[in-house]
This record gives C-alpha cells, structure tokens and sequence, in this order.
C-alpha cells in the first residue's frame, strides 16, 4: 500500500475535534461512537475468549481435572452468552457500521445521533452488567436459556444474566431503526438503490433482522424471568404451559440472529474482494437481493434446532426444506465472489487473506449446515461437536474473519494510519490456521459422537481434543497479534493518505480520518458502486 | 463541537419525516414485542380451546366494552389535539391533550377494579389460582396470558399518558417550540398505536368464545 504524502491537519479530523474523556462519553458523531463500540467489543471479546481458552485446557485430558462440572457449565455459558450478545451481533453493524453507513451514503451522521449514543451506553452498560453477573456468579443455562431448567432448576443467577442480554437487545433495536431511517433518508443525491455499495445493502437487511426478531427475545426474556422469579408463565407444564414454546420463541429470535452476525460479513467480504481483485463485483444486482433473501427466508427456519425436540414431523420437514432453501441465496453469494476473483488482478493484501479465509470457511460452515438440516442426519448429529463445529465455522471462521478483515481494510481510514501489512498478512494466516486445527477435530468428535457441553470423555477421543486445543492457542495468537500491533499503529503508525487501496466508494473521498463532519460538501454520486477498471476481462461489463 | 454542524438533516421538513418514519419503525418492534404473547395465545386457543371458551367468560365484558370505549373516545380527543395544535389552537389542544389523560386515567381505574375482583375471585395465575373444573391448567395458562397482555398494555397507556402530560403542562406554559405539532403529532402515533393494541386484546381476551356458552 502507498502511504500518502498529503496530511491531514489535526484541527480538521474527529479524532482531534475533543480529546478530553467527557468529549468522547458525550459526543454525537457516528464516528467517535463507532470508535467507542469498536474498544469495548474488543474487551468483550477477550473476556469470551478466556473463557473459551480455560475450557479447551480444560478438554485436553479426559477426566475433567481443571475445572469442577459446575465451573465448566458456567464456563460455555459465560463464553456463548459474551460472544453472541456482547461481540457477534454488535460487533460489524454497530462497530464498522457506525463508522461506515452514513460515510458510503454521503451523509453527515446517521439519522438520530443521540439515539446512537443512547444505543452504546445501553450496550456498554448491560454489557458490562451481564459480564460482572457471570464471572461474580454465573449461570449454567448455556447461552440458550432453555426452560424448564433455567425457570425451575438452574440454582445460578439465571436473572441477573437475563437482565443483561434484555438490555443489550434494546441497544440493538435502536442501532437498527437509526440505520433503517438513515438508508431511506439521508442518501447522498444519486445514491440509488441499486448503487449503494453491498455492505450498505447487508447492514440495511441486518437491521430490518433487528427490529423484528430482538422484541421477541426480549419478551421471550421477560417470560423466563416471571416464570422464574413469580412462579407464573407459559412454559411450564404445570401452569398449563409447554417448554417446546420457549424453544419456538427463542429460536424464532436466535436464527435469524444467525444472519445478523454473518450479512454483515458477507458486506464486509463484498468490500474487499472487488477492491483486491480491482474488479466491479459480479452480479451485483443478484448480490443485493440474495441478501434479502437470506434475511426474509432466516426468519422461516428456526424449527430446525428442534428436530429432536418433540415438534410434528410435518413441522420438521417444512423447516428441513426452507433451511436447504436458505442455502441457495448463499451459494449465489459464493459463486458471485469467486467470479469477481476470476481474471481479477488479485493482491494479497492482509484484507484480502482475511475476505478469502471467510470466503472458503463459510463455504464449509453452510454446507455442514445442510447435513444438520437433513431429518435424519441431525437426529444423530444433534447436540455434538459436529454442530459445534458448524456454527464456528459461521460465527468465528465466517464472521470473526470478516470483521477482523473490515478492521484491517478502513483502519487508514477509521485511524488515519497504516499498519505494520506483513504483521497482519501473518496474523491472518495464523488465525486461519489455528481456526482450522481448533474447529476441524470438532467435525470428526462430532461425527463419532461426541456430545457437546461436557467436560469428561473417554479416552478414544483424547486425541483430536487435543489438536483442538492446540489450534487454540494458535487462534489466540493469531486475535492478540492484530491487538498488539493495531495498537501500536494507532500511536506510531505512518500517517495514510485518503486512499491507500485505491478502492472506490465514498467513504474513500474524505481525508483520513474524515473530517467532523465527513464530506466539506454533499457528494453527487453518478455511478453504481464499484467502479474498478475491468478492461483486463471484456466478458465482465454487465453488473 | 459545532452542535448545528452536527445536524444530519439538510432541513426541517426532512427532518420530520424521519422522526415520523423512525416512530413507525419503533411502533413495528412493539408489536413484535407483544409477539410471542399473541403467539401463546394462539397456541393456547388451537390446544385448549374449550378451556379458553370457558375462560373468557369468566372476563367482565361490561368493563372491558366500557374501556374499549374509554381508548375510542380518547384516540378521538387526541386526533381533535393534534388537528388543534397544527392549526396553531393551542389553547384548544392543550384542552384536548388534558381530555385524552384523563380518558387514560379512567380507563387504568376500571382496568384496576376488575384487577382487584379477578384477585378475589382468586383468578390471578400465581400460587393463590383456584378454579373449579377439569380444565384448571389451561384456564391459568389463559389467565396468565390475560394479565401479561393487559399489564403490559398498560404500561405502555402509562408511557403515553406521561407523553401527554409533559406535553400538556408544556404547552400550558407557551413552550411552543418544545410542543412543536410535528412532536405532538409523533406523539398521537403512538396514542393510536396503544389504542389499536387494545382494539385487538378487547375480542381476544373478552369476546372470542362467548358466544358458544
């Protein structure tokens, strides 16, 4: 990359437009408070991570001689609860995209700036409550609440635990009405439909995601809570109610939260390969409404965690064909990336290894998702560190890749610094490795049987809980690498130009960092997004 | 920081129509929020459906059409206000704003007398739930669902009539820039929005299965 001789003046930039703590804790740029998501889910995200790291020591031996059973339930809940709430679904929508929804539409801030601010500090503050009720107390539910043991049995404080996750959702609610309402009303003019840039496109479905499905979980928290604390509900049996209905509601949440945390990837990934490839992205339009489809076909799928669960088999088989049915806008999503790749002038900048290690590992994620979605092969599968395996390979290969891709590609822009490139190609390359050598032995456990959430097993699966653990810790390299040497960039780094990629969009227009109030005058865009010269392939025109 | 700088919006008007779209969207994710309770309700009246016929005509449809007349009227005394202010009535609206709480109000006392003998009658579905019949089980899963969906709908009347009275008590004081119509307007939404919810728990909860007794 090309570090710009022309430099920004410090009066001119947010970062330099209020340097004392009250004028970050109060600001209302999308910017600084991008900034401020950013930081805290970086601490939320090692703290889920020590969680993870203390159970696969935990898991290296098959007696359990680390931790009691009771540490290690708390342990995976600790660790899903923080990664879900605290790091996944925040963490490109309201991270990156804070950042980056109003600068790709032109505009000078998101619709409801103080709503923005309202949404980090109920962020920050469940946040930070749910993190002191797990590791002063802890629950043993496991992230997913499941009645009639967290209302009836659970002794941990299952209550403290709710309150928590109940307000981080409201924090999510309002960052998706603000993007919602900015997309619609704040375009630059020109901005059309059908030239807003892909990530614009992913985070705009992520946030209708958003408002529809979090008010269900929040309900759905409230339920748990009466019915825990009062003795009265719908869940129990014995007040006339049914635990199976927990698992429709929750569910009816949780999987289409599935797409909030990887959309927002797959906007991300669409960024970066047409820049790295230095081609216009294929199918652009097919591109823009596959990622409607996914979203609106997300919400149709949710009974597919309860194959086993007692559901009609009728249910299960309607759920089974629209799960498969998800797939198909996916795999137009991969086909269209590998396209854009093909004939490009391909540079394997650190973004770059990042977009094409979510590129191959999601691929695996979402085919391992049709085996669990076959009736049968998730009866055998269900609860095993086959499934285990599989939302990693979304979550963390898909989503935790593309995120830290999205960081490396507009840090220039976000910091107004480079960073040291051949660290991050190798903190790249560490990560995918690790990743792989963690979550591929889980596959096999899995299939030979595995189960999950358990912290003693026989001896014959020693060995590949052994490999797993060892990814690990190289996994955990490859996360602390980027954290120490973005850190020092963000002091010491050399200043970048606007533009270091020489990636189109509108964001890259504006002197890094961006001035206040982004643009000195509102752009007028002309074209659709993408405009990187592909004269190289004649066959490419049509977008 | 230039505060005015700040502003996202190139003028008043597009401002406004992002506060009344932004307001849609919030009333969008309440009904999403009453989802999983309608939900339970739908279950329960596929699954036990005899035993919530028998239960909602423990109900008292006389308070329940009084108050479904109580939020009408209302909901009229508040699109009056809105129509008010916009024409610059202020004295009028304020008048109007007054009228739609104290609606508010009369409906949360007849809400809490059949509270107080639906507790008597030992009808609330905690430990004190006794009802004679086969059904008992199902009949308190009806129960419960009855007081969530009214105690949360309530709540939700309490949240707009502190709107009005903030409103009111504003414009009472010629603060007319913090009573702006467009804001009084955003606040008649959600009035309605409020209402309509009820329009729906009035036959859910008082009607449905009455008839068949």
């Amino acid at each position: 990359m090309s570090n710009g001789t022309e430099r920004v003046t410090e009066a001119d930039n947010y970062l330099a437009a209020g340097t004392t703590l009250r004028s970050w804790l109060t600001t209302h740029d999308h910017k600084r408070i991008a900034l401020l998501y950013m930081i805290s889910i970086t601490a939320f995200f090692f703290i889920g991570g020590a969680a993870a790291v203390l159970m696969r020591f935990e898991l290296a031996t098959p007696a359990g001689d680390l931790v009691s059973h009771d540490t290690y339930n708390k342990l995976f809940t600790m660790h899903g609860v923080i990664m879900v709430w605290m790091f996944l679904i925040p963490s490109i929508p309201a991270g990156l995209g804070n950042f980056l929804m109003p600068m790709m539409i032109g505009a000078r801030d998101l619709a409801f700036p103080r709503l923005n601010l309202l949404s980090w500090y109920l962020y920050v503050g469940g946040g930070l409550f749910t993190v002191v009720a797990l590791i002063a107390g802890g629950a043993d539910t496991g992230w997913t609440f499941y009645a009639p043991f967290s209302t009836l049995f659970s002794n941990t404080h299952v209550i403290f635990v709710l309150f928590g996750v109940f307000v981080v959702g409201f924090s999510s609610i309002l960052t998706g009405i603000n993007f919602i309402v900015t997309v619609h009303m704040l375009r630059a003019p020109g901005l059309t439909w059908f030239r807003l840039p892909l990530f614009v496109w992913a985070n705009y479905a992520t946030s209708i995601i958003l408002v529809l499905a979090t008010p269900v979980l929040a309900m759905t928290l409230l339920l748990l809570a009466a019915e825990r604390l009062l003795g009265v509900g719908i869940f129990d049996p014995a007040l006339g109610g049914d635990p199976l209905l927990f698992q429709h509601l929750f569910w009816f949440y949780s999987h289409p939260a599935v797409y909030i945390m990887v959309l927002p990837a797959m906007g991300v990934v669409s960024e970066i390969v047409p820049c790295f490839a230095r081609k216009r992205v294929y199918g652009y339009r097919s591109m823009a409404y596959a990622i409607l489809a996914i979203a609106i076909i997300g919400f149709m799928v949710w009974g597919h965690h309860m194959f086993v669960s007692g559901q009609s088999a009728y249910a299960s088989l309607l759920f089974s064909l629209l799960s498969f049915l998800v797939a198909i806008p996916s795999a137009i999503k991969v086909f269209n990336w590998l396209a854009t790749l093909k004939g490009g002038s391909i540079e394997f900048a650190a973004p770059m290894l990042y977009a094409l290690g979510f590129i191959g590992l999601f691929t695996l994620g979402g085919l391992t998702g049709l085996i669990l979605a076959s009736l049968s092969a998730d009866v055998h599968l269900t609860d095993t560190y086959f499934v285990v395996a599989h939302f990693h390979y979304i979550m963390v290969g898909g989503a935790v890749m593309a995120y830290l891709g999205g960081v490396h590609f507009w840090w220039p822009k976000i910091i107004g610094r480079t960073y040291p490139e051949m660290w991050g190609r190798i903190a790249a390359l560490i990560a995918f490795f690790g990743f792989n050598l963690t979550f591929f032995p889980q596959f096999l456990l899995g299939y030979a049987g595995m189960p999950r959430r358990y912290h003693v097993y026989p001896e014959r699966y020693q060995l590949l809980h052994v490999l797993s653990s060892a990814g690990a810790s190289i996994l955990a390299i490859g996360y602390l690498l980027p954290l120490g040497y973005l850190t020092w960039s963000l002091f010491r780094g050399p200043r970048a130009s606007s533009n270091p990629w020489r990636a189109t969009g509108l964001e890259w227009t504006t002197s890094s960092p961006p001035p206040p109030h982004n643009f000195a005058q509102t752009p007028i865009v002309t074209e659709e997004a993408y405009a990187y010269d592909s004269s190289a392939d004649p066959k490419e025109s049509r977008a | 920081m230039n505060a005015a700088a700040a502003e996202p919006f190139d003028d008043v008007r597009q401002r406004a129509r992002a506060d009344t779209f932004g307001l849609w969207i919030f009333l969008m994710t309440e009904l999403m929020f009453f989802g999983p309770l309608l939900f339970g309700y739908w279950f329960g009246r596929v699954e036990y459906a005899h035993a919530f016929a028998v239960a909602s005509r423990h109900t008292d449809v006389t308070l329940g059409t009084l108050n479904t007349a109580l939020l009408l009227s209302s909901s009229a005394a508040m699109a009056a206000a809105v129509a008010a202010r916009v024409r610059r009535a202020t004295r009028v609206a304020t008048g109007l704003l007054l009228i739609t709480f104290l609606l508010g109000c009369a409906f949360l006392v007849v809400k809490g007398l059949e509270y107080r003998s639906e507790w008597h009658e030992h009808l609330f579905p905690g430990a004190g739930f006794a009802f004679a019949g086969e059904d008992a089980a199902a009949v308190r899963y009806f129960y419960f669902l009855y007081f969530a969906l009214t105690a949360v709908h309530a709540l939700h009347l309490i949240v707009g009539m502190t709107l009005l009275a903030v409103f009111a008590i504003a414009l009472w004081r010629g603060a007319d820039e913090f009573g702006a119509p467009r804001r009084i307007e955003l606040a008649g939404l959600y009035w309605h929005f409020v209402d309509i919810v009820w329009i729906f728990l009035y036959p859910l909860l008082y009607l449905l299965g009455r008839s068949g007794a």
